[in-house]
């Protein structure tokens, strides 16, 4: 069993990090963000060309924190595979040690760098958990016997703080239907908007970790509330970026982070923080946000 | 010539499992051309839905579906006959099953798959409506095609990029999701959502090139 699975079978409030691939081969810097997790976080994820660019894919980063045994969270985006790729990585996955998988449809090819992209999606993020199950049961998707069967960890996203919000309750049933024993969520900011989302999905009896993305500036805060769907930082949080000195925003990112997991806590079973390379700032938030 | 084949019975009678009654409608246009919803094959879809214990509250022939506003003016003269009806079963392409679900606020189930559009796509031009994938699933969508309007193609509701209605790809592209959610919920039939749609036979379309199974 995962560590992440025990430990939210156990009902501690857990907490997971994040690294996201370079473009590029030199993944050093990657992995020792990944060494500044060690001991902080309960498991990291890898994720699976983020915003759609390309780069070093998840698996392979995965396997590279099995060597180093830090428990990766395998992100698989249905984006840039086909239903044979999609099961054939996850067999693969568990070939190498990764007991988690994060099952998402993924960000569309025209957001990324290479627009020109044929789009995959042969199915969606809610087949693709069915998918994963069967392989969990011993058969694959056609229903062709397995010799050796994975038992895969498998989580899944939902945003929170989406407009409307019963669209993403809907698909949020149908994930669980399909075998989502863990749900990650988009960034959230808004702590009155995430405990609405808690109390409408309260007879949901699967496990949520939070999502919460380290603000860097305000700059960044008002890109993400202008291109990234579901994510809203309110305009307090803007300006009190804006008014911090550049010297100090390191500091700043930790009060405000350490401030939304206090207030999260009480609703949910863990958070997942984004530190986006800011991951030397983890131990101080943790500290902060009194999760020792 | 957009070319359909009938879907068979036993899918027909699991979409209309809730219903009891129906008002079924046959496009004298490509339909017939195909021998798969003209006046031969409305009569006999007819009876064989009388067996099966269904009450049909009336029938019509269209001379094009995929013309919206002649669907519109001839469905107007059944309205009796079709509000009396649970639902609406359309033995046409996917555009006819759309224009008929944009003027009729009752379900309308396709009876068709629409394989092949033989290089025209009907008549209802303001938008791609339907990409011919052969394994129609406007049954579960409330009459607003995902593989056409949908820019992952997905079955099973939104993803995580749509917001206020918008597609991620663009905030001039409505999140077709948003769509079909709306107009389930018009019709009171959201429950629709709650079965997962299986992933798709994509060996039936033409996207899989020369190997595809027409």
């Amino acid at each position: 069993m995962s560590k992440l699975q025990q430990a939210l079978d156990s009902g501690k409030f857990v907490i997971t990090g994040e690294i996201g691939p370079p473009k590029g081969v030199d993944i050093e810097r990657c992995l020792e963000d990944a060494e500044k997790l060690r001991g902080q976080v309960v498991a990291i994820n890898v994720t699976d060309l983020q915003s759609a660019v390309m780069r070093v894919g998840s698996l392979a980063l995965c396997t590279k924190l099995v060597e180093r045994k830090l428990e990766p969270v395998f992100q698989l985006t249905c984006r840039d595979r086909n239903r044979l790729a999609l099961q054939s990585d996850l067999l693969s996955a568990w070939t190498l040690g990764i007991r988690n998988v994060l099952c998402l449809t993924g960000d569309h090819p025209v957001l990324g760098d290479d627009r020109d992209a044929k789009p995959v999606y042969d199915i969606d993020s809610v087949q693709l958990l069915k998918a994963a199950s069967f392989l969990n049961g011993g058969h694959d998707m056609s229903g062709h016997e397995l010799e050796g069967k994975p038992d895969f960890f498998l989580g899944a996203v939902v945003t929170p703080t989406a407009e409307p919000l019963e669209p993403q309750i809907i698909k949020m049933e149908k994930k669980i239907a399909a075998g989502a024993k863990f749900f990650q969520t988009q960034a959230v900011y808004e702590p009155e908007s995430f405990e609405r989302f808690m109390n409408e999905t309260q007879s949901f009896t699967v496990p949520v970790i939070a999502g919460i993305v380290v603000l860097k500036s305000a700059a960044m805060a008002r890109f993400m509330n202008q291109n990234v769907a579901g994510i809203n930082v309110p305009e307090e949080l803007v300006q009190e970026m804006a008014n911090t000195k550049s010297e100090d925003r390191k500091k700043k990112a930790v009060n405000i982070t350490a401030r939304i997991i206090r207030q999260l806590k009480p609703l949910c079973q863990g958070v997942h923080i984004m530190p986006l390379g800011w991951d030397d700032l983890i131990p101080e938030i943790i500290k902060e946000a009194e999760l020792n | 010539m957009l070319t359909t084949e009938q879907k068979p019975l036993e899918q027909l009678l699991e979409y209309l499992d809730r219903e009891k009654s129906v008002f079924l409608i046959g496009c004298r246009g490509c339909a017939e051309g195909c021998h798969t919803g003209g006046e031969q094959e409305v009569l006999d879809m007819k009876q064989r839905l009388e067996e099966a214990g269904k009450t049909i509250t009336g029938t019509s022939l269209i001379d094009f579906m995929c013309n919206e506003s002649l669907v519109r003016m001839t469905l107007q003269a059944h309205e009796d006959a079709i509000l009396s009806a649970e639902s609406l079963l359309a033995l046409c392409c996917g555009i006819g099953v759309q224009a008929t679900s944009s003027v009729v606020d009752k379900i309308v189930h396709p009876g068709c798959n629409t394989v092949s559009m033989g290089g025209r796509h009907g008549e209802w031009r303001e938008g791609e409506r339907c990409m011919e994938c052969g394994d129609c699933v406007l049954e579960f969508t409330g009459g607003i095609c995902p593989i056409a309007r949908c820019s992952k193609m997905l079955l099973n509701g939104p993803c995580g990029g749509s917001s206020d209605g918008k597609c991620e790809v663009s905030p001039d592209v409505p999140c077709a999701w948003q769509l079909i959610i709306e107009r389930l919920t018009k019709l009171g039939r959201l429950d629709k959502l709650e079965r997962i749609v299986a992933p798709k036979d994509w060996s039936v379309s033409l996207m899989s090139g020369a190997a595809s199974k027409r």
